[in-house]
């Protein structure tokens, strides 16, 4: 009187793939919507320098850049340019850019803000060291020069 | 006559879709930014006095503006700056005139340990070039690398790196990294 009768052998049913398509798709739409990169077009050329004792730049979303370097048109002249976000700055600029990239991000987060410094190769330390000068003032103490690995030979 | 329309096949649907994730995996590897990470100190405080150093204690070095190298007064070149430093900085017991003092500090897991006195002191000048500047800031790094390096291996067998958290931290707490930067002077052009 077994209400569970053994139905002989019956295969097992193959697990439709019709879905596969639609997990995929999610996953890569995923990905197509969490990859948007803000992209700075560059006014300045940055051939960084190389070093060895290199160390990856961490949480990136709290990293603000500035750049120096020469202009990318060559009727700006030779001289090192900073640039921050999309446009040409000067040194008394430093202080309110880091005030607003402050502003951006969680009070949490605050205190981890880096500032990266691109600069290029060829540019003179009084340029570099004045951007120092202004990021202490604006309290900004954690700083990263952003350089290329070098191997180790 | 109602045909039927044919069934359209969507296995295949997986496998244009896996290659377009592929290709997006791949070309979004965004640059990794890697850099040498600083920590400024605060402004000067006016009404503080600097503390005043014995010269024995200090290592200077000045970069001049056409890139050249000199340490405590004696031209040096870029590739020697390295054991010059680690020279420089291991601690040296009994006390040596030739070398910074030392500090006997209670550390936690090392015990008594001597620690160097010694400063390092960099000035550059405003017409130094970036690059060697970074490739100061590289060869002072590396010393101080080995430094940790040599001093872990021989208390605990091991590289720095590879330390657990609490005893990398001793390592640290024997090895400073005892750079101070010095503003630049004003003698070069920008």
């Amino acid at each position: 009187m077994s209400r569970f009768k053994k139905k002989g052998d019956k295969e097992t049913p193959g697990i439709s793939t019709a879905s596969l398509p639609d997990i995929i798709f999610m996953l890569l739409f995923f990905f197509m919507v969490t990859t948007v990169m803000r992209e700075t077009e560059l006014l300045v050329k940055i051939n960084p320098p190389s070093a060895v004792e290199v160390l990856k730049l961490e949480r990136k979303d709290l990293v603000s850049f500035i750049y120096i370097g020469e202009p990318v048109k060559t009727k700006l002249g030779t001289n090192a340019r900073i640039q921050l976000n999309d446009a040409f700055a000067t040194v008394d600029d430093i202080s309110e850019f880091i005030v607003l990239e402050r502003e951006a991000r969680d009070e949490a987060d605050r205190k981890f803000l880096t500032t990266s410094l691109k600069v290029d190769k060829g540019t003179k330390m009084g340029v570099v060291s004045d951007i120092k000068q202004e990021l202490r003032k604006a309290g900004a103490f954690k700083i990263n020069y952003s350089v290329t690995e070098k191997r180790k030979d | 006559m109602a045909r039927k329309t044919p069934e359209f096949s969507a296995s295949s649907m997986a496998d244009i879709a896996f290659l377009l994730l592929i290709f997006f995996l791949v070309t979004t590897t965004m640059d990794v930014t890697t850099g040498i990470n600083r920590i400024l100190p605060p402004p000067p405080d006016p009404t503080v006095k600097p503390p005043d150093i014995k010269d024995r204690n200090i290592m200077n070095i000045l970069v001049s503006r056409s890139d050249r190298l000199m340490v405590n007064g004696k031209g040096m070149e870029l590739s020697s700056l390295k054991d010059e430093v680690k020279g420089f900085m291991i601690p040296h017991f009994p006390d040596d005139e030739n070398f910074p003092e030392t500090k006997l500090v209670e550390i936690e897991l090392l015990g008594a340990t001597h620690r160097s006195r010694g400063i390092i002191s960099l000035k550059n000048d405003r017409g130094t070039s970036y690059d060697m500047y970074i490739q100061i800031q590289d060869e002072l790094a590396q010393a101080f690398t080995e430094l940790r390096n040599e001093f872990s291996q021989r208390k605990f067998g091991k590289n720095y790196a590879d330390l657990p958290e609490d005893k990398a931290k001793a390592v640290s707490k024997a090895i400073p990294v005892p750079v101070s930067e010095a503003e630049p002077e004003d003698v070069g052009g920008k």
